[in-house]
């Protein structure tokens, strides 16, 4: 999808990791959940609810609600929004979003 | 500037709130703060700048020419911000603003923030929106495809992240935006296989009458320099009448019509863009009315000459109220501010329209050659009102203009509010803010009436997410105690 | 810009297109009449658009038990109505019937409840149908999500719910096959009694019919004198908040509190006499969603996409009105304020009603004579 730019005076810092369904990734710290799942290559971070449809991040600007994804743990949250952390699990959000039934239940 | 980090370190009440940290709101805060006034700044994004000036303090792109000379003016805008003694809260959405009885006493408004999982509502006494713009929906066959984005989603991409899009890159559609993104996609690296115009022939026709005035904008110099460099370096196709994006699970071509002939260009990433729209979720959700602007072609807030809308006390600043570009932005940001200080008390009438004065040169040498570019780049019928029926409008809710057009005509809907009802168009999470415009005009034509007559969705708080339980930790009064336990 | 053909001289005009006026009309026009129902635009204070979509019965009819049998026996009928506009129309308006509960969040309120419960089953002429008292681990057993806060709850098995968006479309499809003339942007000025018929008029241009029914919502207070009826409604605000879509996890609905069969959930309901103010009023939806979060704990985290507020219509008691005229016979008025609950008595058993020319015996108890009674009588 999206590959950093050559940039020979941009200031190298160490990288973030973090997992997208599993799969251990890395992106810049500063950088968005949406940008950094772009940066890695993918194009697919949520279902549909009403057809199951693929859809990607579209606006990267907080309107348009394509970047929904759950992080860790927490469902429907836009991606673009929010910045990367170390250590992030980020899934794929599936159809509509599952209400913490468990964590909220320990916590109550 | 003081940054503020926790909603419950922000004060009780400030004379004013500015939401949106791009040129307008920047300078309105900045303008604001120096004439004394307490001033909070709240802005969803973790950096100032907005839209233009996006992570212009964070930004990894350090070669200065990929993103151009334009963009670094955001610089001193920020700086001079930096200095005010305005409240900074960043990364906190403000969702609603209301009117209310101020503890302090007097008339003013319940400004609604959350940042980290956390609401509070503050007062203020005056209020300025600057959400700025967005991009106009542009609604072909396909746009729902993963690989597909808007144009300004992939300037927002380099300039907060220093990436750009892999592979094959195909642009398409009109407006000064579309070359200015292409060119700075050309000089970070990406691979533009080609530039897709659907401005349609006429319109430069149409436009002829206002170039006068255009010759003598700052916007020529500018604007038309990039598309004459883009045009050389790139292969431009233009007289597009039709798109179709296709793929299965991701965009892997765009079929092109020009005319009667068709082509197909493969890609692996398509970027979007027809010109930006007034971002009338918030200022309408508040109750600040509406109006159709026939230049420009989309709703806007019916304003006053300070910028003031419809509900006294709320100023609408920056693209938000009108697109006319960053620069005046930044300006009407000032004149806002200006007349905010006057509603405190802080400076008299004489005062303000002094400081005013000098600023309104500037802002009208600023909005010179506006109309020449609304004009010239009014985006075709046929991507305001997709044809096809099997095209999707309503992103969240799945709805398609086919469905849209047969129930206006076979149920007689006669606007926005009531398809709604009927279709789900606009419910979903995006609050109709990437099919409002196309929902309007496809009933519009359909009804053979203007935009104007058919209206827009009356749009609802919170204008931006927020949790149940956010909701249920806020204060409550006795007499809405009374009103929901009987 | 197509418009179905139209009827020149109709059997019958009705005054809105709510889901009342809506029901009503397709009632008629199943029953053969050929109707006319003239509407506002696309901004109207509507309550068919803000509505909570519960057919509800329990807890209603305190005062008047006519009301709860009425209520009942549409809550009965919807089975009916479900299938017809289901074959009609093809849409499937998701009405179910798994009873309801009422969720107490304190003794008192659960004290309250059993109270009115059992005054209102007291009350002669009131009709049969159970109810259950449960206490917290009851409630618990059959609502495995609720909160340590609820202390109690009383469920009936008769209430249930429908996509009242989906009926409300239905309803406009209904009318439509069935070749109404449906007119928006047709608000009506005045009705005059005419040559045993009426002519009703407004800025679009006049139609007449030998019948009326007026169903504008609060609009009839102002048209009902103009035919000799009474129908003194006004407005009551309701405020509602609706969630992200989340997957399905109740099964039942609340009297404040369902998940939609698209997965939102709707959070209702609040009630302040304010006049024509749709403002959404911040503590108000506070309170809402705090009590909202007590009974389910687990709906803190979710979002809200929406929160409204919509006018109820109400009658000086809360009741409905149905009534002909009797100096102008073949004008009538139908208003209430549970348009979704009653719409099955509306479409079956009001509209042939009006269509045969007089209201059933049984719904006399809803005359506005009730409205004239003398302080001392
Ligand atoms: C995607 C995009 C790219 C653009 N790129 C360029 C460009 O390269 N060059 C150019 O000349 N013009 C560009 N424009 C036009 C440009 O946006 C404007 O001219 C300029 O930014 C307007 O400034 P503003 O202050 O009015 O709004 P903006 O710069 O848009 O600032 C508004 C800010 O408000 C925030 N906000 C909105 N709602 C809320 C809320 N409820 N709570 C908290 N914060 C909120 C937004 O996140 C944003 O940070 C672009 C427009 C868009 C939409
Ligand atoms: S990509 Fe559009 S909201 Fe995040």
């Amino acid at each position: 999808m999206f590959r950093p730019m050559r940039d020979p005076g941009a200031p190298a810092a160490a990288p973030l990791r973090f997992t997208f369904d599993g799969a251990p990734m890395t992106a810049r710290a500063g950088d968005t959940v949406a940008a950094a799942l772009l940066a890695n290559g993918v194009s697919v971070n949520r279902h549909t609810p009403v057809s199951g449809a693929p859809r990607g991040a579209y606006c990267m600007m907080g309107v348009c609600f394509e970047c929904l994804v759950v992080i860790d743990g927490v469902g429907n949250r836009q991606g673009c929004l929010v910045p990367l952390e170390e250590g992030m699990r980020i899934e794929t959000q599936r159809g509509p979003r599952q209400a913490e039934a468990l964590s909220q239940e320990i916590g109550a | 500037m003081n940054r503020v980090t926790d909603v419950s370190a922000l004060k009780e009440q400030y004379d004013l709130v500015v939401v949106g940290a791009g040129p307008a709101g920047l300078s309105a805060a900045a303008t604001a703060a120096e004439l004394g006034l307490s001033v909070l700044l709240a802005d969803e994004n973790p950096a100032p700048g907005g839209q233009i000036y996006r992570a212009v303090t964070t930004t990894p792109v350090q070669r200065r020419e990929v993103l151009g000379e334009d963009y670094w003016r955001g610089q001193p805008i920020v700086q001079r911000f930096e200095r005010s003694a305005a409240d900074y809260a960043a990364r906190t959405t403000v969702w609603t603003v209301g009117r209310t009885e101020l503890m302090s006493g007097g008339e003013g408004f319940e400004v609604g923030v959350s940042a980290d999982g956390q609401a509070r509502l503050i007062d203020a006494r005056h209020v300025i929106l600057a959400t700025g713009a967005l991009e106009r929906p542009m609604p072909i066959p396909g746009w729902t495809l993963p690989g597909v984005m808007t144009a300004g989603a992939a300037q927002i991409a380099l300039k907060s992240a220093g990436i750009v899009p892999d592979g094959r890159v195909v642009l398409a559609g009109c407006g000064p935006l579309l070359y200015l993104l292409a060119s700075q996609l050309q000089s970070a690296g990406a691979n533009i296989v080609a530039v897709l115009d659907t401005t349609e022939r006429g319109n430069a026709l149409a436009a002829a009458g206002a170039l006068p005035d255009f010759l003598l904008s700052p916007y020529l110099a500018k604007g038309l320099k990039l598309m004459l460099a883009a045009r050389r370096k790139l292969r431009f196709v233009g007289g597009v009448t039709g798109l179709r994006a296709e793929g299965e699970g991701r965009v892997k071509q765009v079929v092109v019509e020009r005319g009667s002939a068709r082509e197909t260009i493969a890609c692996d990433m398509l970027l979007l863009h027809q010109g930006v729209i007034p971002n009338v979720n918030m200022t309408s959700a508040v109750g600040c009315e509406q109006v159709w602007d026939e230049q420009g072609h989309c709703w806007a807030p019916k304003l006053d000459a300070w910028f003031g809308a419809s509900v006294p006390g709320i100023s609408i600043a920056g693209d938000g109220a009108g697109i006319g570009g960053a620069e005046s932005a930044a300006l009407r940001g000032e004149v806002a501010a200006l007349e905010a200080a006057r509603r405190v008390g802080r400076i008299d009438e004489a005062d303000r329209d002094r400081r005013a004065a000098s600023v309104r040169a500037t802002l009208a040498r600023a909005m010179r050659g506006r109309r020449f570019l609304d004009v010239l780049y009014r985006p075709a019928k046929a991507f305001l009102a997709p044809k096809d029926a099997a095209t999707v409008v309503c992103r969240c809710e799945e709805v398609t203009a086919g469905q849209l057009r047969e129930t206006t005509r076979k149920l007689g809907v006669q606007g926005p509010n009531q398809m709604k009802t009927f279709l789900r168009c606009g419910m979903g999470p995006c609050q109709g803010r990437l099919c409002g415009p196309t929902v309007t005009e496809i009933i519009a034509e359909e009804r053979g009436v203007a935009p104007a007559e058919v209206g827009y969705y009356r749009l609802r708080p919170p204008v931006k997410p927020v949790t149940l339980g956010e909701l249920a930790n806020l204060p409550k009064t006795e007499a809405a105690v009374k009103a929901v336990c009987r | 810009m197509s418009q179905p053909s139209k009827v020149s001289e109709p059997d019958v005009v009705v005054i809105g297109g709510g889901l009342v006026g809506g029901a009503v009309a397709f009632g008629l026009a199943r029953s053969g009449a050929r109707v006319c129902v003239l509407d506002e635009g696309d901004v109207a204070f509507r309550a068919s658009r803000g509505n909570f979509a519960l057919v509800w019965v329990q807890s209603k009819g305190l005062g008047m038990p006519e009301y709860a049998g009425w209520s009942k026996r549409s809550a009965d009928d919807w089975h009916q109505l479900a299938a017809i506009l289901r074959e009609e129309t093809g849409i499937d308006v998701a009405h179910s019937q798994p009873g309801g509960f009422a969720l107490c969040l304190s003794d008192a309120e659960m004290q309250q409840r059993v109270d009115a419960m059992k005054r209102l089953h007291n009350q002669i002429n009131m009709v049969e149908y159970g109810y259950e008292v449960l206490d917290h681990a009851e409630t618990k057993r059959r609502l495995p999500d609720i909160g340590p806060d609820v202390v109690g709850s009383i469920y009936s098995p008769v209430d249930g719910h429908v996509n009242s968006l989906r009926l409300f479309r239905a309803l406009h499809e209904g009318l439509q096959r069935r070749g109404a003339d449906y007119r928006p942007n047709h608000p009506v000025d005045t009705i005059t009694p005419e040559n045993g018929g009426f002519r009703v008029v407004g800025p679009w241009g006049e139609i007449r019919a030998p019948k009326v029914v007026l169903a504008a919502g609060l609009g009839n207070a102002r048209l009902a004198p103009m035919v000799g009826l009474y129908a003194p409604v006004k407005p009551s605000k309701g405020q509602v908040i609706v969630t992200e879509k989340t997957a399905p996890f109740l099964h039942h609905p609340m009297g404040t509190l369902r998940q939609t069969d698209e997965g939102g959930v709707m959070i209702g309901d609040s009630q302040e006499d304010l006049g024509f103010d749709t403002v959404v009023t911040q503590p108000v939806i506070s309170i809402m969603a705090e009590r909202a979060v007590r009974m389910f704990p687990r709906l803190a985290g979710l979002n809200v996409v929406r929160t409204w507020s919509a006018l109820r219509v109400m009658s000086p008691d809360g009741f409905p009105i149905y009534e002909q005229s009797t100096t102008h016979p073949g004008a009538f008025v139908t208003t209430c304020h549970s348009g979704v609950t009653l719409a099955a008595n509306h479409a079956l058993t009001i509209a042939p009603a009006i269509q045969a020319g007089a209201l059933p015996e049984f719904v006399a108890t809803f005359n506005s004579r009730r409205f004239h009674v003398p302080a001392h009588a």
